[in-house]
């Protein structure tokens, strides 16, 4: 497993604690899919939500607080500022949302939010695009792990352009990239690992399933599923048939 | 027997307290406050009985004890309406509706002609699922019918103490000194007078994000609900929620822009942790506690199982918790 700022993950499960049926049930799924990372929205259960909050210290994971529903950098950095207090971590995921209706990141505010707090010392998971120009900026702004996108957040279509996530894999080889929204079935978490990522992130698909302990155990094994298949170098597709056996001294002429 | 102390006048208090007088027994409800009234979270609730649409997210008990509240109400105050539930999707969000039909029992499909003959002022949308066997009540109103059913049979509900028999704990939230694993979940919610629209029945629309529910109280007044916020927080409507509350509303009739908006309420309700109700008995003391969002509708089951223990000392299903 690669390093998150310097934190070494046993699971390449990151999970959100948003929209379950109860904390019965967001705990279950914690338990099942071994996630060692939940995040958590400030916005939402703001004033008054301490409660919620010292459920999810009790999950034992690790947390990643969110700037979930922010539309500006100043509103970020604010959550941002209130999350490190409140949860004593650097890290911070941080969402600029741009599109009120696709949740799509804001690139511009994203970079200058990313760049204040980088240099405030927060620890910044930015949620992104799978744009290189983009991922090119916040890393210069001081992002040492980068969010793409598998599609907008709660739509469960899974990797909408795997050629721009590839691309961005290749280009940034040392930088710890973790796909995050848009992810539906294990299989698309099986291909996010396959394709080299590092760490899957989603909430929606689990929290909304019917079973979501169970969902939680099938996304878990399909991403280790993935992981394992990265690692063990996949045989590259090609187009003509190879057989597997040799074809020589089989009675093929007759 | 006669010595038994119900605490809290909410509907879970004076459900109980109904159930036991009826059985012929005398209890004494104590509340600081003398009526039925916005201290109660159940004075906020929509007042839906709704089994068979709460099971989208609730567990299993929540759908099978729900269904005989209907016919409790209608016994002990009057006021049900047994008109069902009617789910509706805004038509890019229908995905939601079929996910909500695979998640639920009791229902039909319904096309826009089938809309069209339950709520006229709905002929704009184009499919919903019609819960035939649901119903709701005015929930001020039945809390209050409860109260007088009582006061009929001589039994005030007061602001004294407690006596020295067996006390009934159905203080809600309140009891969290005694429920340590008692958490609040913050419900808002609105209450319109739109005379343009005309609905009869609870009509729920669904959101990915925000679904909402929209009961009829007659006169042209409807119940905006709700929001479902983890925070023990009993007032404060942000402004988030009301925009969400009302754009919903929009969605579903447009008129609803032009309503008045006669009353913003919010509380807690009291909830454990996998949102399912709890009776715990310690001695002389039982607790009846966690209704979450099903008070009306699961208030009275739980009644019958309080009259069941203290008359035949019949273990509840939902105890959790007997010691001396």
């Amino acid at each position: 497993m690669r390093s998150f700022y310097g934190i070494t993950l046993d699971s390449p499960m990151m999970l959100g604690t948003a929209q379950y049926p109860s904390p019965a049930v967001l705990a279950a799924a914690f338990q099942a899919s071994g996630a060692g990372v939940a995040t958590v929205s400030l916005r939402r259960e703001a004033g008054g939500g301490h409660d919620f909050w010292a459920l999810i210290q009790d999950l034992g994971v690790r947390i990643l607080p969110n700037t979930a529903g922010c539309h500006s950098v100043k509103e970020a950095v604010t959550t941002a500022h209130m999350a490190r207090e409140l949860f004593d971590t650097p890290w911070i995921k941080l969402e600029v949302i741009g599109h009120t209706d696709s949740l799509q990141p804001d690139p511009f505010g994203l970079v200058e939010a990313a760049r204040v707090l980088c240099d405030e010392g927060f620890q910044v998971f930015p949620y992104t695009t799978e744009d290189l120009v983009l991922a090119d900026r916040l890393v210069e702004a001081g992002c040492r792990v980068l969010m793409p996108w598998g599609a907008p957040i709660g739509t469960g279509l899974g990797l909408n352009n795997p050629y721009g996530l590839r691309s961005l894999r290749a280009n940034f080889p040392d930088i710890p990239l973790v796909i995050d929204a848009g992810l539906g079935l294990p299989s698309h978490a099986a291909q996010a690992m396959e394709m080299g990522f590092d760490a899957i992130l989603l909430n929606t698909a689990v929290a909304k399933a019917g079973d979501p302990a169970q969902m939680a155990r099938a996304f878990a094994r399909a991403a280790e599923a993935g992981q394992l298949a990265h690692a063990a170098n996949p045989m590259e597709p090609r187009d003509m048939a190879a057989p597997s056996t040799p074809v020589l001294g089989k009675a093929w002429l007759s | 027997m006669s010595d038994i102390t119900i605490l809290g006048a909410g509907v879970a208090g004076l459900c109980v307290a109904t159930e036991l007088a009826a059985r012929g027994l005398r209890p004494v409800v104590v509340d600081p406050s003398p009526a039925p009234g916005p201290q109660a979270c159940s004075w906020w609730a929509g007042g839906m009985l709704a089994p068979f649409c709460e099971g989208e997210s609730a567990e299993e008990p929540v759908v099978r004890l729900g269904q005989g509240a209907a016919d409790w109400w209608q016994t002990h105050a009057g006021c049900v309406s047994r008109n069902g539930t009617l789910v509706v999707a805004p038509s890019r969000d229908r995905a939601e509706l079929v996910r909500f039909a695979q998640r639920t029992t009791g229902h039909r499909w319904l096309d826009a002609q089938g809309i069209a003959a339950l709520e006229p002022d709905l002929s704009q949308t184009r499919s919903g699922l019609y819960f035939a066997d649901e119903a709701h009540l005015p929930p001020r109103q039945a809390l209050a019918a409860l109260a007088e059913g009582l006061a009929r049979r001589g039994l005030q509900v007061t602001t004294g103490a407690p006596s020295d028999g067996l006390v009934i704990d159905c203080r809600g939230l309140a009891a969290r000194d005694a429920l340590l694993d008692l958490r609040g979940v913050k419900g808002e919610m609105l209450v319109l007078r739109c005379p343009e629209v005309t609905l009869s029945r609870p009509v729920r629309l669904l959101h990915p994000r925000h679904p909402l529910y929209i009961v009829p109280r007659g006169d042209g007044v409807f119940m905006l609900g709700a929001t479902q916020i983890e925070s023990g927080e009993r007032g404060r409507i942000t402004a988030r929620s009301l925009l969400e509350l009302l754009s919903s509303a929009y969605a579903l009739h447009p008129a609803f822009a032009e309503a008045e908006v006669l009353e913003i309420g919010v509380d807690a309700r009291p909830a454990f942790a996998d949102n399912l109700p709890r009776i715990r008995r310690r001695g002389r003391m039982i607790l009846v506690n966690g209704l979450f969002r099903h008070g009306f509708l699961l208030a009275p089951a739980l009644a019958r199982m309080v009259a069941d223990l203290v008359l035949h000392d019949v273990k509840p299903e939902v105890m959790d918790e007997d010691r001396d």
